[in-house]
């Protein structure tokens, strides 16, 4: 079945790698957009960020895309992967920029690692948490299907998600705290870490994304 | 388990084509860049850094199209520095595929480009290239500058202040490359990695005087570094990426495997 993705666009830099990586797993069209004709046509969406949370938080608003998320998440119940700091936005609440209010599509809000960030041992952690992490999924969900546990994947930021209610929590790492690694609700999948930028992990669960039905 | 330590192989490249010179003197062609990443990439490399060393400007186009042709095949992290001068530089290459941006002399001319690029695009993004050589007598405490045009220029900048001012000023990450130690396969600078290893706390990349793989451990064991750089040993392939890693792994550093 060819599947065709819309990656929401807001102006925040580059698509190109989560487009072309789609593309690579399989997905039959990808449009780059934030149109609400375009979204709609799709059968799945990504909706991705790079940069700081205030400028993605004012760019996601002027385009409407937070309406058009509302609308792909709650009425069309398409199945959504949010990636990076597109998962943070829909926090109800950043730390970064001197505080930020987000989309509030999850409760829960986004903390900075720290100044002085340490592990267990008192080992100092660099921050930005840059590299490849183990993560350790807390379900069986389809998006995990044939990702060894404790696989690898590519994160970069220096605010990390914490959801309200930690049922959400669909996978962690350990940077010092034990952190969200991704999270899932309904037709939502949410990851903090780039699947598009960890080789064989990522693009399996890219693909998963592709074959997801949207429920868990 | 912790984060593991990267790998990075390099890509020096010229009008198109990779090389890498000894101390940028004596160029030897290495090959189509696309093909290299596409090998890298397969081998499991952590990310892929590509510098842009061609000189003239004109000929930069090239430079645009083989990032885009290399961010739609390989899906690790990719770097691109060289030349990069002012935020329009940055944007055309983060939009051409690039994720992560090198600036070099650019940030010396004008530090505040660092600030903006950070502000505008995000730390995760930029990255602050720091060439230095020892400029200390050998029983002298040691003392490290930062140089330009190849190791050629110097500034009468000192390394360490400088790491810690670009840390400051937003880069998300430094890649620090000893300019008396590049191409000559002598390993690391040990001691100036470990001092500004020491002095940041964002990641620092290990580059220049890679010979063996036991150089690329030391990088980690000794110098502190959390990624390290190579680009002669895996492009003539010498060593594969993966066995540099077994290695790495074999004397209990972290990688992916």
């Amino acid at each position: 079945m060819t599947q065709s993705v819309a990656v929401i666009d807001y102006g925040m830099g580059n698509l190109h790698s989560v487009a072309s990586a789609l593309k690579h797993v399989g997905a039959g069209e990808v449009i780059v957009s934030h149109e609400p004709d375009a979204i709609a046509a799709a059968s799945r969406v990504v909706f991705p960020g790079v940069g700081g949370i205030r400028d993605c938080m004012a760019a996601i608003r002027q385009l409407g895309c937070d309406r058009l998320l509302q609308q792909v998440l709650t009425v069309e119940k398409k199945p959504v992967l949010a990636i990076c700091v597109g998962m943070q936005a829909l926090m109800a609440r950043s730390e970064e920029n001197e505080g930020v209010e987000c989309l509030g599509t999850i409760p829960g809000e986004v903390r900075y690692f720290g100044d002085q960030h340490r592990d267990a041992n008192g080992e100092r952690l660099k921050v930005p948490h840059m590299g490849w992490n183990e993560v350790s999924p807390c379900e069986s969900h389809p998006l995990w299907q044939d990702i060894p546990p404790r696989s690898r994947f590519y994160f970069v930021h220096s605010y990390h998600v914490v959801p309200s209610d930690p049922s959400v929590v669909a996978g962690t790492f350990e940077y010092g705290v034990t952190g969200c690694a991704a999270l899932s609700q309904d037709n939502l999948f949410a990851t903090q870490f780039h699947p598009e930028k960890s080789h064989t992990a990522g693009l399996t669960l890219l693909k998963n994304f592709l074959n997801w039905d949207g429920k868990c | 388990m912790a984060l593991a330590k990267r790998i990075i192989p390099c890509l020096d490249v010229d009008r198109g084509r990779v090389v890498k010179g000894v101390n940028f003197v004596g160029i030897r062609d290495a090959g189509d860049p696309v093909e290299i990443a596409r090998r890298y990439n397969e081998e499991g490399a952590d990310e892929i850094t590509f510098l842009d060393i061609t000189a003239s400007h004109e000929e930069r186009d090239t430079t645009v199209h083989t990032v885009e042709q290399i961010a739609c095949e390989v899906f690790i992290p990719l770097t691109v520095g060289g030349g990069i001068r002012s935020l329009q530089d940055i944007r055309t290459m983060l939009n051409a595929g690039a994720d992560k941006v090198s600036i070099n002399t650019a940030a010396i001319h004008e530090p505040e480009l660092v600030r903006d690029a950070a502000a505008r695009f995000g730390s995760q993004c930029i990255v602050v290239a720091i060439d230095v050589k020892r400029v200390s007598e050998p029983n002298d405490p040691p003392r490290y500058e930062l140089f330009t045009h190849g190791g050629r220029k110097p500034t009468g900048i000192e390394a360490v202040a400088w790491a810690r001012q670009m840390a400051d000023f937003g880069a998300g990450e430094l890649l620090l490359t000893s300019m008396d130690r590049d191409g000559t396969r002598d390993g690391f600078e040990l001691t100036i990695t470990k001092a500004i290893t020491d002095a940041v706390d964002i990641p620092v990349i290990a580059s220049g005087g890679v010979g063996s793989l036991q150089h690329l451990a030391e990088g980690v064991t000794l110098g502190g570094a959390d990624a390290v750089l190579a680009a002669s040993i895996f492009h003539f392939g010498e060593y594969s990426v993966g066995e540099a890693k077994a290695f790495m792994a074999d004397q209990g550093i972290i990688v992916r495997l």
